[in-house]
């Protein structure tokens, strides 16, 4: 597979702190990569230097061949990457329609795609920004970073807070995305074991480095080393 | 994964019929049938509503960057201005037909509205309220200064607009002004209308939500408030030579910062983020100028700050949030 994205020895953080420190990892095309650890090591700190909202101190980004770090935040999303905040950011005043239609670009991700995956978004697509469930908006959150028609996408705590029954059916859409291969993905989730069987590889982060990398599933089949890195039984 | 089969075109064509539905509703039929039969009804009242009708596309015009894109402005009636004195100083040195000059000064006032886009956008509130402002003082000094070409502070006189088409003759009446104020606010009404409804209008919207984080969404946050403070200006500026056209001439005033703060009273009463709410503004405003400056010609705007006081407090959203809000109530029951 044909490598998608490089990160360098990177060091980023917000204004002078640093956060990340010197991160090195690459990713093919259409592969997945859960990216593990404790509260507060840097995880979303990574996804959002890829977009470019975090300053980089050292290190070099190359996204498709080109200089990541020299296209703005906009530009990074019109090249091929796909951001799923972990706020959400819904918008009240639009509709779950018009929030996709806002941003939409051509591909293969159209609104008739979205709706076929999440059925559940057809049903309220008149509904604001502000009348979703927390699983609506997750939904939303994803949908919305799917029509830009991404290469890469960079999901950031997709089940937190949500209902057991909501997380499953995003695990399957998740899973969905994954088994297609037509875009590369990073997850970021407290829920180590979820990430785990969602994805290829994983990295486990702390206090801004890299402390373990492993295929998913044999992560996933070595409690111990688990719980020592993220401290889940 | 296998490259799409559908071509680009067919793709943006499939995307385009699921965009949100932007047919015109009864009521907006309606609204623009009562101005047809004013024409007829009050025929002594057409000079007053073409004015209605003209400031009502301004209000419009500062409802996209204010109402849709959250852009707070103290000046848009430099390119109101901007607009009237284009139109204004070509049908004085020759150019007398009315609709090239309404393009010529929609694409002028674009032309300064771009320049000074660059200026607006990189600021906040404040910055943005202040550099409204400034540019609004210093093109009104300009043209104060400029007495040779614009007439200063006596105005621009000698505006003599052809008759639309060759055929209507604008009368004293106001009959021609009335009808061509009115097809010209309601075409560039309805594209307009079209505008905030597309993709485009819709990201603005995000982005007065949520501004900060919309590039890493896929919208471009300056480019987009570039380019609405740009068709803003444009609609302003078609706004002024509507005005230099139908009146025949182009007050120093029409670049005046109180020109600026009416705007925004009207805006805010009609209801901002609506389109119609700086139609409905101008219509409120306007008539209660007319009729309270008739019963006390000195003390009128003593009732239009407390209708704007009222207004704000009692209906969130304005007259129409405020309607919206009374309907809302009243279908629950």
């Amino acid at each position: 597979m044909r490598e998608l994205l490089a990160v360098d020895n990177v060091t980023a953080g917000y204004g002078a702190a640093v956060v990340l420190e010197d991160v090195t990892l690459s990713l093919a095309e259409g592969d997945s990569l859960a990216l593990l650890g404790r509260n507060g090591v840097g995880k979303t700190t990574l996804l959002v230097t890829l977009m470019g909202l975090t300053r980089l101190h050292r290190g070099s980004l190359q996204f498709a061949g080109a200089n990541l770090a020299a296209l703005s935040t906009y530009a990074r999303a019109r090249a091929g990457i796909g951001w799923v905040p972990q706020e959400r950011y819904m918008w009240p005043s639009l509709t779950i329609e018009e929030h996709l239609t806002s941003v939409a670009r051509p591909g293969r991700w159209t609104l008739a795609k979205i709706y076929e995956i999440f059925p559940r978004l057809e049903e309220r697509r008149g509904n604001f920004g502000n009348q979703l469930s927390g699983g609506e908006q997750q939904m939303l959150a994803i949908a919305r970073a799917l029509v830009v028609n991404p290469r890469l996408l960079l999901l950031d705590e997709p089940m937190e807070g949500l209902a057991p029954i909501i997380v499953q059916d995003l695990m399957k859409v998740i899973r969905g995305l994954v088994a297609e291969g037509g875009m590369a993905m990073v997850i970021v989730e407290q829920h180590a074991k979820l990430a785990l069987s969602l994805t290829r590889n994983a990295i486990v982060l702390d206090r801004g480095r890299i402390v373990h990398r492993s295929p998913s599933e044999a992560l996933l089949e070595d409690p111990q080393t688990l719980h020592r890195l993220v401290a889940v039984a | 994964m296998a490259t799409p089969s559908l071509p680009i075109a067919s793709r943006l064509a499939a995307n385009a019929a699921r965009l949100p539905s932007d047919r015109l509703r009864p009521l907006e039929v309606a609204f623009w049938l009562a101005w047809v039969a004013a024409f007829f009804l009050f025929p002594s009242y057409r000079l007053l509503g073409s004015q209605i009708l003209i400031t009502g596309l301004f209000a419009v015009s500062l409802d996209l960057i204010l109402g849709y894109a959250g852009i707070v402005s103290l000046g848009h009636a430099a390119f109101f201005g901007v607009g009237a004195y284009t139109a204004g100083l070509l049908a004085v040195h020759g150019w007398h037909e009315p609709i090239s000059g309404l393009f010529a000064a929609a694409i002028v006032a674009a032309i300064v509205g771009y320049l000074v886009s660059f200026l607006v956008v990189r600021g906040g509130d404040l910055t943005r309220l202040m550099v409204t402002l400034g540019i609004g003082l210093m093109l009104w000094e300009a043209a104060n200064k400029a007495a040779f070409i614009t007439g200063g502070v006596d105005g621009l006189s000698g505006v003599t607009i052809a008759p639309i088409f060759g055929l209507w003759t604008f009368d004293l009446a106001g009959r021609t002004a009335f009808v061509y104020a009115l097809v010209v606010v309601f075409v560039v009404f309805m594209v307009m209308r079209r505008l905030v409804h597309s993709p485009f209008g819709l990201s603005l919207r995000g982005i007065q939500q949520g501004g900060r984080r919309m590039p890493a969404i896929g919208a471009p946050v300056a480019r987009r408030l570039r380019a609405i403070f740009t068709v803003a200006a444009a609609v302003a500026g078609t706004a002024g030579a509507l005005l230099a056209q139908t009146t025949q001439f182009v007050g120093i005033d029409s670049l005046g910062f109180q020109r600026s703060a009416d705007l925004l009273i009207m805006l805010v009463l009609g209801g901002t983020g609506r389109l119609y709410g700086g139609l409905v503004g101008a219509i409120v405003f306007m008539l209660a100028q007319d009729y309270l400056s008739g019963i006390d010609p000195v003390y009128w705007q003593f009732w239009i700050g407390f209708l704007l006081v009222v207004v704000v407090l009692f209906a969130h959203g304005g007259i129409l949030g405020g309607l919206q809000a009374l309907r809302t109530r009243f279908l629950r029951r």
